[in-house]
């Protein structure tokens, strides 16, 4: 083993965000570079021969080490960002090894959500590798006297094609490690259509060893000497304890003890732990028959009255006077006035629970001052940030290491079960597994909150829109009184047709149970509502919904949002309606749009919805038979820009698919007397085989664009393209979800 | 003592008879391939076989398995080369991946009783089986693909 003196990462680095074709924003970024790494293990980047970047590593051997910084819950993100590395490398693929990265700034933003991974770190992974190439080849130009110009990075290795002459990336990294890093203006990237990689159907990394049942997930974690924990908690949000008769408990064989978590301190529970006790044993079983036995009394505190039948119409009441203007276009005021015709509507989106098939599952250890997590988190700076805030440790003396996730959707952005795990693994001297039952996930969830929801409009002779005031009104997330901005305008602001007068308003309503984000957030009810109205719309005016919808979005146009409607930067990613126009016109001709006839019991509906920058276009086959709906066919264009991995970008969309069919079909938490009444799939029921789409046909243009989201966004058009269905195939409108109970 | 089968090991076994197999075979035996999903056999993912016939072992409690053998996921076939295993390749059936290892088994105690399947025959057979990420139309088509003898890759 040879070993080479690193090149100054610090000028790297700070060369390699400072330019690109895509820039991005700053707060994604590394930030300490330079930091010592104390928390690496071996056969990492950080141990490689040479590391150019904290991305990319080399062995002499010829190894290619990428991290994956970003967490696999499902995406392919884990083999996709690393082959952005190594198509831009030359690299050879079956010599990648990829290291899931730990917790840790210098990697930049690792939460794995808002659809965000390949939007925001494409560029820094072309970057890496086009550095690194670049340094490869000017060793091998050097070393053969030839010019650098005439060397080529292929497979693994520098070629001079005018000589024959071939060196392996390994055979150079000794030499590479000491050129000049070249100046980030100075490098040059491969044109999209010279990729041999980027654009593949590459199998995901892990399949072989999910395959086997060798994957390990959170649920899956194990370490010497630890033990299982399972926690009783107070059904109330905010409730704390009053008395606990473990004794009962304690006699369960295999209970080794109880343990008390202190509450949240109020009023915001962010990332907290929620409190509770907890039966410690020697295996997950054992911990959860003692904790039936534990006798426990709660102080149920302020939110012991939450009823959701009451709720609904609290907000739906909220939703029928003024809000606050989000944004205002026009005068609505005045077209309402003089406008000859108008239609208004009302519609509901209940609590949803994520759900994801891994319930939360944390394994922590807290030694000498220190806590190592391994856990299936999205975001393992967060686990950092919450575990040293709840035990009053640094930052940097929380190491998370980061299984795969089964499924997230989310939830696991919320690392809540970490800090659980390690404030018991303090109080126990050992380390503590937390394992969430399937109940404790639909009871104790980061609910997406409900949302009411009312639109106007005026209508001109033609039945087209003048004016559209859009009324919603939802609780916060992650603190029960905090204002509804930014990430809730989702959908709502951003409505793509061409009104000259507009406006959204957001009503206030506190929260009662906790409240985060689920799978493509405030779309799911605004999509649902503007779609379906705009549907309402093209139904009074008779006309086929395709047209309609042409119509309505007008001549194409960049619509100024102000920066509104999603995070990220609206120079990249301007609203722009001739890409949503392109995918509803290629929907339809993929769904053969024009022939389809609607009525006895069989409908089509269409719906089309930018969300996380992506345009998508969705028309959905039902077939409703004595209250029974069936979904024979889905068909979805994407333009979603630059697609890594088209196979895995059309399973997103697949799954999207199911998942917004079993929300609208079925997907609903209530709450009585501040509990949630579900509790488990038999009565939070999400999509099986027999009721999910039965096929899901994806179509991907646009691929000239900066990419953009792709887990998120094809959930938002498929709730209000059902309903468009079915009311095409019944008459029957449906402005509240679920569905299911509706149509009997 | 009840003594039974694990993957064709022999096993012993002394603890509480009313544990669920899921949990022997996750936290004693190790053999985390089995999932845990709901608890109450809503799911499927904890899917095994025992003695060839597909059951959900967070409903089997180690004191109905004396005298019987378990397979698991990594007993399914020794280089993980089953039909079904070679067709969910082929057909880049997993997203998160979480749920697959009780969906193979299910489908391969289907394909045990009907190498044949019908849609229906699938939908009866695997609807049992949630998969939260929607894999369902890739699962189907692997089911077909492996019954047709046609999956190629190892």
């Amino acid at each position: 083993m040879i070993t080479v003196k690193n090149v100054s990462r610090r000028g790297f680095l700070e060369g390699m965000f400072s330019a690109g074709a895509f820039v991005l924003a700053t707060r994604y970024l590394p930030e300490d570079a330079q930091a010592a790494t104390p928390l690496d293990t071996a056969e990492t980047v950080d141990s490689s021969a040479w590391h150019p970047s904290v991305y990319l590593g080399f062995e002499p051997n010829g190894s290619v080490i990428i991290v994956a910084h970003r967490s696999e819950m499902g995406t392919g993100i884990r083999t996709a960002l690393p082959m952005v590395v190594a198509e831009e490398l030359g690299a050879d693929w079956s010599k990648v090894k990829i290291q899931q990265a730990i917790g840790y700034k210098k990697y930049g933003d690792q939460n794995t959500d808002g659809s965000n991974s390949i939007r925001s770190f494409y560029q820094p992974m072309r970057v890496a590798g086009a550095t690194a190439r670049t340094m490869l080849i000017n060793a091998a130009a050097s070393k053969w006297s030839v010019p650098a110009s005439e060397c080529q990075a292929k497979d693994g290795q520098i070629v001079h094609a005018a000589s024959g002459k071939k060196a392996g990336f390994g055979e150079l990294v000794a030499l590479a490690s000491s050129q000049p890093v070249p100046a980030p203006a100075d490098l040059k990237f491969k044109a999209p259509a010279d990729y041999t990689i980027v654009g593949k159907n590459i199998a995901v990394t892990d399949q072989d060893d999910i395959l086997k049942g060798k994957g390990t997930f959170g649920q899956d974690a194990k370490v010497p000497g630890m033990v299982y924990a399972s926690i009783e908690r107070c059904p109330v949000l905010g409730g704390t304890l009053k008395s606990v008769d473990d004794s009962e408990a304690k006699s369960v064989k295999g209970v080794i003890g109880t343990e008390k978590i202190a509450a949240f301190k109020p009023p915001a529970y962010m990332f907290q732990a929620l409190g509770g006790v907890a039966v410690i044993a020697d295996n997950t079983w054992a911990a959860m028959q003692g904790r039936k036995k534990l006798k426990v009394d709660w102080d149920l505190g302020a939110h012991a009255s939450y009823d959701t039948t009451a709720y609904k119409k609290e907000l739906q009441n909220t939703v029928r006077q003024p809000g606050t203007p989000e944004r205002n276009v026009g005068d609505v005021d005045k077209a309402f006035a003089g406008a000859t015709k108008t239609h208004e509507a009302e519609y509901w989106v209940p609590h949803l629970a994520h759900a994801p098939m891994e319930p939360p599952a944390a394994v922590a250890e807290f030694k000498d001052g220190k806590v190592t997590a391994w856990t299936s988190t999205q975001n393992p700076q967060a686990v950092q940030q919450a575990v040293s805030a709840a035990l009053g440790i640094k930052q940097e003396d929380v190491v998370c290491n980061v299984t795969l996730l089964g499924g997230g959707f989310g939830r696991k952005s919320k690392p809540d079960y970490v800090v659980e795990a390690a404030m018991l693994s303090k109080q126990v001297g050992k380390p503590v597994k937390v394992v969430w039952s399937r109940e404790d996930d639909v009871h104790f969830d980061y609910f997406h909150f409900p949302a009411a929801m009312y639109i106007k409009a005026a209508l001109d002779e033609k039945g087209k829109p003048t004016a559209w005031l859009g009324r919603s009104c939802y609780p916060p997330m992650l603190q029960p009184g905090l204002r509804n901005g930014g990430l809730g305008s989702m959908g709502w602001v951003d409505v793509p047709f061409d009104i000259p007068n507009f406006r959204a308003e957001n009503g206030k309503a506190e929260g009662h149970v906790r409240i985060g984000w689920l799978r493509s957030v405030a779309n799911i009810p605004h999509a649902f509502a503007v779609h379906s109205f705009i549907d309402e719309l093209a139904a009074m005016a008779n006309e086929d919904r395709v047209q309609y919808l042409l119509g309505a979005l007008g001549q194409d146009r960049i619509i100024e949002l102000g920066g509104r409607g999603g995070r990220g930067g609206p120079s990249l990613y301007p609203l722009d309606t001739a890409r949503t126009r392109r995918v509803l016109e290629a929907v339809a001709e993929q769904s053969n749009w024009g022939k389809k006839k609607s009525g006895g019991g069989k409908g089509y509906g269409v719906a089309v919805h930018r969300s996380f920058f992506s345009y998508i276009a969705t028309v959905v086959e039902v077939e409703v038979d004595n209250g029974k709906l069936r979904i024979p066919r889905v068909d979805t264009v994407v333009d979603a820009g630059l697609v890594v991995h088209p196979d895995r970008v059309k399973a997103q969309f697949e799954g999207a698919a199911v998942f917004g069919a079993g929300l609208a079909m079925s997907g609903e938490i209530t709450a009585a007397n501040g509990r949630i009444v579900q509790s488990n799939f038999n009565n939070y029921t999400v999509a099986r085989m027999d009721e999910a789409p039965m096929e899901t046909h994806v179509s991907i243009i646009g691929t000239d664009k900066p990419p953009a989201g792709v887990g998120e966004p094809g959930v938002p058009p498929m709730a209000p393209a059902i309903c468009n269905a079915i009311f095409a195939a019944t008459g029957k409108r449906i402005r509240e979800l679920p569905i299911r109970k509706q149509l009997a | 003592m009840i003594q039974l089968k694990i993957n064709g090991t022999s096993r012993q076994f002394d603890g509480d008879p009313d544990m669920p197999l899921l949990w022997y075979l996750r936290d004693v035996v190790d053999l985390t391939g089995t999932k845990y999903g709901c608890g109450i056999a809503q799911c499927g993912a904890c899917t095994v076989h025992v003695d060839g016939k597909a059951l959900r072992s967070c409903q089997t409690s180690m004191k109905t398995l004396a005298g019987k053998s378990v397979t698991t996921i990594e007993g399914l076939a020794p280089k993980a080369d089953h039909p079904l295993q070679k067709a969910w390749r082929e057909t880049n059936v997993l997203q998160c991946g979480y749920c697959q290892a009780g969906q193979i088994m299910q489908a391969a105690a289907l394909l045990k009783d009907k190498p044949h399947p019908t849609d229906k025959d699938i939908d009866n057979a695997m609807s049992g089986n949630i998969c939260r990420c929607g894999t369902y139309q890739r699962i189907r088509a692997a089911i077909k693909l492996a019954a047709s003898g046609k999956a190629a890759k190892a």
